[in-house]
């Protein structure tokens, strides 16, 4: 569906994105994860044709998007992280002038606007004006304007930015639904969104990609397990250094993290390659200390994240 | 061709729904009337003499509305984030541009018509032909139409609608008054300059007493095509920055 060949983009002198290759499969849900800034509205510009790149090629459908984009645009749907809406029209208007400018007949617009409006449940206000409706149903808007023309490649940059709780669990299950019938690209600095909602992840960092695969497959690329552990303060001077250097001399702990009291003791976070909680607890209490507490956490993908965050800022330093 | 029309469409819609195409229309028409009636009408003057200081104070309606029913067009999509639903849709810059540009001068042209009726008084009291009312509207439309392509080539400049206006505003009034720059000058550049000029050589001499220059229908479409180009090519250029 996409194969993008060593795709950058500077603004002016400053590179935004870039050079980044990689290739998304027909029905796929792919999630584009970044911090701010990471270049991921960049990199989705480009694949909806709003952007040209500065280098590279991209092609979508077999098309080449930087010689073709008239092509490439009918097959594409494109959400902004702002809707491009034009607000003193009704949604019915906007939604045949976006289908029409689409290359859609008006005999088509009219046979597709029923479903499109059902799949995104705007039937309700489909009469209203746009700048009358809340900001959770003009996202939805948006929505329909990207899928009015039943584009191959739905872009969603953001998709549930400035919604509240409810209306988020329902752009998730939105997003779901298109997923049955398109390839799907979203782009988000929320974990929990892109995790639920994507096949596969592609992580950016600073314009360059850190990360590429399904959250397990990140995950296991040099995995991560974190222990918690709380241990009663002993006596004698420097409580803490003692407990850091028993912690720190046990087989498979790579690092001891910062301390922080809690609960009558002390708790530090080990960074661990292997689950070594059997040797942590004989390690303390072969030191004769009180093991109040232990805690392991598998690697999680806000771990994974900012593994590969900080691995691409160490790079890029 | 179906994407301009669809735009046309979209663009018309707006300026006869919305209050401030009419407010515009409305102020237009309301100071042409009191120039009328103030300036153009006293006196035992011949009807054709009338019906030139008609046409001279009716330029104010291109120059004027021109620009305010153009400003907005790109600036304002800019500002809104909804150019994004025009630049990744299947149509062409140039496509984008000659729809609004060809609803905004449908749109100056209902305001010229509508102040059709002060011709017509003095054509029914005097000795004046239809064709010099026709040549005069002509000339109008013409000079309006190079009016509204600076005032896209404005807007496609910038976001901001007040930026876009002022720009339009200072693009206009130098090509309005270099006829005034071309007098301090010597031949051959005089003359170069002079052709240049919007406002005075080109419709003052010609279609404002009824007379068609072919140079002069050149010289209008020549900067319409000129400064829509331009707009095209700004657009165009965004999409690599």
């Amino acid at each position: 569906m996409i194969r993008a060949n060593k795709l950058s983009k500077f603004y002016g002198g400053k590179r935004a994105l870039g050079p980044v290759s990689f290739e998304i499969s027909d029905g796929e849900t792919v999630g584009f994860l970044g911090l701010n800034g990471a270049g991921k509205t960049t990199a989705l510009r480009i694949l909806a044709c709003d952007l040209r790149p500065s280098s590279g090629t991209i092609e979508i459908g077999g098309v080449d998007a930087v010689a073709d984009p008239h092509e490439v645009r009918k097959r594409v749907g494109f959400l902004p992280e702002n809707p491009p809406l034009y607000t003193e029209m009704a949604v019915v208007d906007y939604l045949k002038f976006a289908g029409e400018l689409r290359g859609m007949t008006a005999a088509q617009v009219k046979k597709r606007l029923p479903e499109v409006l059902e799949i995104v449940d705007l039937g309700d206000v489909q009469n209203d004006t746009i700048d009358t409706l809340s900001h959770g149903y003009r996202q939805r808007v948006g929505v329909a304007q990207a899928i009015i023309h039943e584009p191959k490649l739905v872009i969603l940059d953001e998709p549930t930015r400035g919604l509240d709780p409810v209306q988020i669990v329902e752009m998730r299950n939105l997003i779901h639904d298109l997923k049955q019938n398109h390839t799907v690209l979203i782009s988000s600095h929320i974990l929990t969104e892109i995790s639920q909602t994507c096949d596969r992840l592609l992580v950016l960092n600073k314009g360059s990609l850190v990360g590429e695969g399904t959250e397990t497959e990140l995950s296991k690329e040099g995995e991560i397990r974190q222990i918690t552990v709380t241990v009663r303060a002993p006596s004698g001077d420097d409580p803490k250094a003692q407990i850091v250097k028993i912690l720190s001399g046990v087989t498979g702990v790579s690092k001891v993290g910062d301390a922080y009291e809690q609960g009558g003791g002390w708790s530090f976070a080990l960074s661990t390659q292997t689950d070594c909680r059997a040797a942590v607890s004989r390690a303390v209490v072969d030191a004769k200390l009180d093991l109040l507490k232990l805690d392991y956490a598998r690697s999680e993908l806000e771990n994974t994240f900012i593994r590969l965050v900080q691995g691409g800022a160490d790079a890029s330093n | 061709m179906r994407a301009i029309s669809i735009i046309f469409k979209r663009e018309l819609g707006r300026y006869v729904r919305s209050p401030i195409g009419w407010i515009i229309a409305a102020l237009a028409l309301l100071v042409e009337g009191i120039l009328f009636q103030a300036l153009a009408l006293p006196g035992d003057n011949l009807s054709a003499i009338v019906l030139e200081r008609f046409f001279y104070w009716a330029q104010g309606i291109p120059l004027f509305c021109g620009v305010l029913l153009a400003f907005r067009l790109l600036a304002e999509e800019r500002q809104n984030h909804s150019i994004i639903l025009l630049k990744t849709s299947p149509v062409r810059d140039s496509e984008i541009v000659l729809g609004k540009f060809f609803a905004a001068l449908t749109f100056l042209a209902i305001i010229l018509a509508l102040s059709i009726y002060m011709p017509l008084l003095i054509k029914v009291n005097g000795h004046i032909t239809g064709a010099q009312i026709f040549v005069g509207y002509i000339g109008l439309l013409l000079e309006g139409a190079a009016v509204l392509a600076i005032g896209i080539f404005a807007s496609a400049l910038t976001s901001n609608q007040i930026v876009a206006a002022l720009l339009g505003t200072v693009f206009v009034a130098v090509l309005m008054l270099l006829f005034l720059l071309a007098k301090r000058l010597e031949a051959p550049v005089q003359g170069a300059i002079e052709q240049l000029d919007l406002w005075w050589l080109h419709y003052q001499t010609g279609f404002m007493r009824g007379a068609i220059n072919l140079k002069d229908v050149i010289y209008y479409l020549a900067m319409t095509y000129f400064f829509l180009l331009l707009a095209v090519k700004t657009l165009e250029a965004k999409r690599w920055q």
